[in-house]
């Protein structure tokens, strides 16, 4: 099998606080292959954003545990200037909210030109902070150029003129652009984004979503996309993680997970999708409300709310099992303990 | 952008009138008469009488405002009754040494602060945090005067490394006036050895004048930094591979900048009327002395020339902050 570009096993993730730990994430598993787009869907809380956030080795301080494997290569024990070097020249990541995410007092110019000489020419930190005076005239020249040519990829009109600008004086659609230019200012190996659109009107959505689409497709790039929205997962990604509650609850492509949904959270969420077949007032949820943090359900800990829950589920969390070639999910009503 | 200047000058102008108004009555309605001290014990009626009259003492309090103000407004400060002498003169003696002494504070305040701040903010909570956090603590707890007299105990009695007291070597002499600042004069007329000397003579006192700021600065600094190193667009930054030192000194510094700034503004206008103590025990020949011998005096004249100036000073430190935030954040328009 050829080796997998990210491979998490076993992360666990801990929080240590006045009201005791919180296990944000509780054994998560996944794994990415190249050129495969993967969705992370699930609720808030649901540890997506932490679990994406660990191929980063970026987890504010939490007691992180497991394995992450880029390219075979652990990226948890990585420090220093190894993990600086891995962040800019094998990752990318755009996060939610373009309006924070954009340093407000530098023009977005500077910010990408610097993006492009750290990730690009690894050039080091002294070089960037004497404002370029050790840098020869021809890199900056160039570094210019290729940050003018990545704002207009991204669909930045006027990209020459629009390097001088402040990030307060684009709309939230060209601030989202603008971060995507900078994640990918070293060419990297994997794009993660996380929730990219949620902040965006509806109409920018579509636009990012095939931004991000085309760009991983062109530069042979993976990526992980994390939403809530199911509708975003659907028209871009072709493998989809399904998480509850810091657990991984199914994977697999999308097919299966839209067409033959084995958790009974999965199911959940598809069906809270609103159709146009529904009368007013008729949205579908699930029931119950997302585990705490702190005392999370024994066993599965989706048993409280689910609507097919075993006499056993609340003792331990079930194994995970393949339904069928690269199908997995994590629940006892596929597993042959069933009858147990 | 020429407009916006000249709108803050007349916003100034209207400050200092009311800073006028407000300090002359005042001090007209305290119950002394600086004519009488001027005058002598045995001075008869007469006498008194006769002084009272040449420094427009008899006149109605409105008509003796009037014409202050307008003797200002040709660059007459009044004159002493008690020193009779010109106060502008004086000033212009007194002040720059005063401007030296805090703008050695501020400086040092910042360069010292700033660094002090960025440690604490780096290494949060852990050894040089709680280093800086004592120091800073016990810098803004320690009274400047008490500060002065032990620095002047050790470094100039026992170590004898610094002089006692003064401005300059009595036995030298000081840079040619150009701007009556020393540093500044001996280094516009190339006088290494002035400089050197009256560099010797200002650290101990600017030291000390500067805790306050220092103290606050530091603090500041750190807070801030803390703020916006736990926003998005640094962990973005951190995301992509900026190298820390460029997280910290470029993209958090400039942010976290904003309220030292204010701070600094502020701590001109504190230390400025603050440096009575220190010129006190140093003898520092600055405008605190002469604001605190003339009030002592009941001397009303360069009291005011004092006050006018002073506010003078901090208004345009101000306005000066002002324009500063402007080049720091691109965010900050001032419509006019």
């Amino acid at each position: 099998m050829v080796e997998a570009l990210v491979d998490i096993r076993g992360l666990k993730l801990e929080f240590s606080g006045f009201d005791g730990v919180s296990h944000v994430l509780d054994g998560v598993d996944l794994t990415l292959q190249r050129g495969e787009i993967l969705g992370i869907v699930g609720e808030t809380g649901s540890g997506k954003t932490m679990t994406a956030l660990s191929i980063a080795h970026l987890v504010p301080n939490g007691v992180l545990t497991g394995s992450v494997r880029f390219e075979g290569e652990e990226v948890l024990t990585k420090s220093g200037r190894a993990l600086q070097q891995f962040r800019a020249k094998r990752l990318g990541m755009v996060f939610q909210d373009p309006t924070t995410n954009l340093n407000p007092v530098f023009t977005i110019g500077e910010l990408l030109i610097d993006a492009v000489l750290v990730q690009k020419y690894g050039v080091p930190g002294w070089k960037l902070l004497t404002g370029g005076k050790w840098l020869n005239r021809k890199q900056r020249q160039q570094a210019r150029e290729e940050a003018i040519a990545l704002l207009d990829r991204v669909g930045i009109p006027d990209a020459a003129q629009r390097m001088g600008s402040y990030g307060h004086q684009l709309s939230g659609g060209q601030k989202q652009r603008v971060l995507i230019a900078i994640a990918l200012a070293g060419d990297p190996d994997l794009l993660i984004a996380d929730e990219p659109t949620t902040a965006l009107d509806v109409a920018m959505q579509a636009q990012i979503l095939r931004l991000i689409q085309e760009l991983v497709r062109e530069r042979h790039m993976s990526a992980i996309v994390i939403t809530h929205d199911l509708g975003v997962v659907a028209r871009i990604c072709d493998r989809i993680t399904v998480m509850y509650g810091g657990t991984v609850a199914e994977s697999g492509t999308v097919r299966d997970i839209f067409e033959h949904p084995k958790h009974p959270y999965t199911r959940g969420l598809l069906d809270a999708i609103p159709t146009d077949q529904i009368e007013r007032g008729e949205l579908r949820g699930i029931a119950g409300a997302p585990p705490s943090f702190l005392n999370p359900p024994t066993g599965c800990r989706f048993h409280p709310r689910c609507p097919a829950r075993l006499a056993h589920c609340h003792l331990h969390p079930p194994a995970v099992t393949e339904v069928s070639a690269g199908h997995e999910v994590a629940c006892y009503l596929y597993t042959d303990e069933r009858r147990a | 952008m020429v407009r916006l200047i000249l709108q803050r000058l007349a916003l100034t102008l209207v400050v200092l009138i009311g800073l006028s108004m407000l300090t002359f009555f005042v001090a007209r309605i305290i119950p002394a008469d600086p004519i009488l001290l001027a005058a002598g014990p045995r001075a008869s009626d007469a006498q008194i009488q006769q002084l009272r009259e040449r420094y427009g003492y008899d006149r109605p309090l409105v008509e003796q405002y009037l014409r202050y103000m307008g003797d200002l407004l040709r660059g007459d400060l009044g004159t002493s009754v008690v020193l009779r002498r010109d106060v502008g003169p004086d000033l212009a003696r007194y002040f720059p040494a005063t401007l030296e002494l805090v703008l050695a504070a501020l400086g040092i305040g910042v360069v010292l602060g700033v660094p002090l701040g960025l440690i604490a903010a780096v290494y949060r909570d852990r050894l040089p945090d709680q280093l800086s956090r004592v120091f800073s603590l016990g810098m803004v707890s320690i009274p400047n005067f008490w500060l002065a007299i032990v620095l002047q105990l050790v470094l100039a009695f026992t170590l004898t490394i610094l002089p006692f007291t003064g401005r300059f070597d009595r036995l030298l002499t000081p840079p040619t006036t150009i701007t009556g600042v020393y540093l500044l004069d001996s280094l516009l007329t190339l006088n290494f050895t002035a400089f050197g000397t009256a560099l010797r003579y200002l650290i101990a006192p600017a030291f000390c004048l500067s805790l306050g700021a220092l103290a606050t600065i530091a603090r500041t600094v750190r807070a801030d930094l803390l703020d916006v190193l736990g926003t998005d667009y640094i962990r973005t930054a951190r995301a992509v591979g900026i190298p820390t030192s460029v997280l910290i000194l470029k993209y958090a510094l400039k942010n976290a900048s904003l309220n030292t700034l204010t701070q600094v503004g502020l701590f001109f206008g504190y230390t400025l009327t603050g440096s009575v103590l220190v010129e006190n025990i140093f003898s520092w020949p600055g405008i605190g002395n002469y604001a605190v011998s003339a009030a002592l005096t009941k001397d009303f004249v360069p009291l005011m020339g004092v006050t006018l100036l002073t506010g003078f000073a901090i208004v345009v430190v101000n306005v000066l902050t002002d324009f500063l935030y402007l080049t720091l954040d691109p965010r900050i328009k001032y419509t006019s």
